[in-house]
């Protein structure tokens, strides 16, 4: 064939099929998509858990279901707005990983994955019911769970003792004076208050429901302009002034971690990352005595307040795009990869840092290795999700987008706003939306 | 054989003369100048028309609609703005962007113009330190803000981990974690970013001014606060106004400097109206409310650029 014919043909078939076949689908071509599944996720914290999805799970699901895996990571933070242009332009990652109860703002753009996630439950003693509450949306599940990363304080067993506490303390006011002492002596406590997916909402929200403030009730009124919600406001601002590294109202869910290694705090909520890289890199992260740092690391749960002790648990979901062409291969994909033998070498090497989404793997022989990661095992049971004591819904995940809780908080720890004006500051933006 | 040569020649000198009329066609079209000018703009407007127009019209279409994200919602009027006005982070934004915009843009335009008089000096590797001036506004805005933000982190930027450590402060300076401070801290991080296209405009307006009327300016006896007020400054102005113009509009609409170094905290105390909008309609998914937020910017940004460019015009003008 000479040159100028095989332009002249391959140019008219271009104009035949291609421009007009992406024209006339609204989206860009994806070549080879039938092959291959696109999945984003997080730049994990346990930078090994990625390795397993690129290393083993990538050919191991190419040799048993024939599919190409990509899998491509980003920074958590910038998940949301990546869904947001996939979901309007018609075309991006087949599989989309979403936190906490983002499932519920971008229920529209999720494929039905409610087989997935009754085969899962029922082979593995049952979702938990966070995960359950983050992606069901009128009985239908939108987003299959995937792990959860319980959020446990961490802190300095030494210095503790050092102050006089020997045993992590059971509620809010005695952690109060344990941190007065602590930072007295340059130990403070950490904590973030700003705008960031994990650490700042996980302590915010229980904070506020152990008080015994809520942001609606049962019929999604809202009722978070109380004088329960006042006083945890309250208190958070005298203890923010009296015990923590008041640097905290700027960190996002990394500077915790990297105050705690280099030994600039004492206790901070976390999930395990701390300890796991402390556990990888003994030699490089050590106490001032010279022991590995993660032989002074424990675990403990958020204190209780006047109404009880509670929590929320970061929750990781997988959304299959309704846009996608390939969802048989992306169920497939998340269908395989919660078979037990495939979950479990991703399971493994995060140590506990993030579990299982159903009840079996608390039973998982990892568990008998380390102590210090024992809390961890079924902390799931006893998360809470947003927006309670209504249902979880759109209106609760657009509040948690817009830390509106967190700066309740950050409003009155920093100064700006006294505990009153910032509970009724959230109460009115908390209106807005649930009108 | 000869026969079939014959025919070709014949066949290839019709096509040639065919051709040559259309040239001649194509060429007598484009003589016209309508035609002409309509060529030469027609790929600049097609350009202005799908990645300017399009997206405005779009942006404007979603901000009277009730779109979220995977839900194409309804009219909704000017709903959205009326909820934007009465929203308190909102109002937050809108002043900060205000203060951010006035702060930088004087803080740029005195320190730029200090160094385009520097610079527009006799020295030394003048055009080693010319180049090198322009670095700060090469680097990718995101790389800097980035190194800026490890600057200011509240453990362990260098300052603060030289004071505290070295027991001179008992609390580390709040440089992102105190509101006031942020706002200041990006101001600065603009204003050291943006001062390089200030000081290399400005030097560039200078050098088109005669060193003669500097000269006689002296030879009268004027200082050299009076040569540059009398001679310099409003020889300088109408390009001053230029530079102006075009860095209120970039300051205005910032997002990148925010987004990375404070991400609007601590508890909205440095968001922009650029990144309130992104927050909500992007990543809250609520497109319709994000395109009203970032709508409140146009006639801001509109009024800037009439009034100066209409002071520009009269002073062109007189």
């Amino acid at each position: 064939m000479k040159r100028r014919k095989f332009l002249k043909a391959t140019g008219a078939g271009f104009a035949a099929t291609g421009l007009a076949g992406i024209l006339a689908a609204h989206r860009a071509p994806v070549f080879a998509q039938a092959n291959t599944v696109h999945i984003l996720r997080w730049n994990d914290f346990v930078p090994a858990a990625d390795k397993v999805l690129r290393e083993v799970f990538a050919p191991e699901v190419k040799k048993a279901l024939g599919l190409t895996l990509n899998v491509e990571t980003v920074n958590a933070n910038d998940i949301p707005a990546r869904g947001t242009a996939a979901i309007q332009s018609g075309n991006g990652p087949d599989i989309i990983m979403l936190l906490n109860n983002y499932p519920q703002l971008f229920a529209a753009g999720g494929a039905d994955v409610s087989d997935i996630a009754d085969e899962v439950g029922k082979a593995q003693g049952g979702i938990y019911d966070l995960g359950k509450a983050m992606c069901t949306v009128g009985g239908k599940w939108v987003a299959v769970p995937w792990s959860t990363v319980p959020g446990l304080i961490a802190y300095r067993k030494s210095w503790f003792d050092e102050i006089g506490v020997k045993e992590f303390p059971k509620t809010w006011a005695s952690y109060h004076e344990a941190g007065k002492k602590l930072k007295a002596a340059k130990r403070p406590l950490g904590q973030t208050l700003g705008h960031t997916f994990g650490d700042a909402p996980a302590f915010a929200y229980p904070l506020m429901w152990s008080f015994g403030g809520q942001e609606v009730d049962t019929k999604g009124k809202v009722v978070l302009n109380s004088k329960e919600t006042v006083e945890s406001v309250r208190f958070m601002a005298q203890f923010w002034k009296d015990a923590h590294d008041e640097g905290g109202l700027a960190w996002d869910d990394s500077n915790n971690n990297r105050a705690f290694l280099s030994g600039d705090i004492s206790a901070t909520l976390n999930g395990a990352s701390i300890y796991v890289a402390a556990l990888n890199g003994p030699d490089k992260f050590k106490t001032e005595k010279g022991a590995p740092l993660h032989t002074d690391i424990l675990h403990a749960p958020l204190p209780a307040g006047p109404k009880g002790q509670f929590a929320y648990h970061t929750a990781f979901t997988h959304m299959v795009m309704k846009y996608t062409k390939n969802t048989k291969g992306a169920k497939e994909f998340l269908r395989w990869a919660h078979k037990k033998e495939n979950y479990e070498k991703w399971f493994v090497v995060q140590k506990g840092f993030a579990v299982g989404p159903t009840r079996d793997w608390e039973k998982h022989a990892m568990w008998n290795n380390d102590p210090v990661m024992l809390p961890f095992k079924a902390a799931t049971r006893q998360g809470r999700p947003m927006g309670y004591a209504g249902a979880p819904g759109k209106q609760s995940a657009e509040a948690w987008n817009k830390y509106i809780i967190v700066d309740m908080y950050a409003n009155a720890a920093s100064g700006k706003m006294k505990p009153e004006e910032s509970v009724k500051w959230a109460a009115a933006e908390l209106a807005k939306i649930y009108t | 054989m000869g026969g079939g040569r014959a025919g070709q020649d014949l066949h290839l000198s019709a096509r040639s003369s065919t051709e040559v009329v259309r040239v001649s066609r194509l060429t007598r079209l484009l003589e016209s100048e309508k035609v002409l000018a309509t060529a030469l703009l027609a790929p600049g407007v097609a350009i202005l028309l799908v990645f300017i127009a399009y997206p405005f019209v779009m942006a404007l279409w979603f901000s009277l609609t009730s779109i979220r994200v995977g839900d194409p919602g309804q009219f909704v009027g000017l709903a959205n703005f009326a909820k934007a006005w009465e929203d308190s982070i909102f109002q937050t934004a809108f002043k900060n962007t205000v203060f951010y915009t006035f702060w930088a843009t004087v803080f740029k335009l005195a320190l730029g113009m200090w160094l385009a008089l520097l610079l527009n000096r006799h020295f030394r590797f003048k055009r080693i330190v010319r180049a090198s001036m322009l670095l700060p506004f090469i680097i990718p805005t995101v790389l800097s803000a980035f190194a800026w933000r490890w600057m200011f982190d509240p453990t362990f930027s260098v300052m603060n981990w030289l004071l505290y450590h070295g027991g001179m402060i008992a609390d580390r300076l709040p440089f992102l974690s105190s509101g006031d401070w942020a706002m200041w801290c990006a101001v600065v991080v603009n204003t050291w970013r943006g001062m390089p296209f200030f000081a290399i405009t400005l030097l560039a307006g200078l050098q088109t001014i005669s060193p003669e009327l500097h000269e006689a300016a002296a030879l009268d006896g004027a200082s050299a606060w009076h040569r540059f007020w009398h001679v310099t400054w409003p020889l300088l102005l109408p390009v001053t106004l230029v530079v102006v113009v075009f860095s209120v509009i970039q300051t205005f609409s910032d997002f990148q400097l925010i987004y990375v170094l404070t991400g609007g905290g601590p508890a909205n105390s440095t968001h922009l109206v650029a990144t309130y909008a992104y927050q909500v309609g992007v990543a809250s998914g609520l497109l319709g409310e994000g395109a009203a937020l970032s709508l409140f910017m146009f006639p801001v940004l509109f009024a800037v650029v009439w009034v100066q460019l209409k002071y520009l015009k009269r002073m062109e003008t007189h």
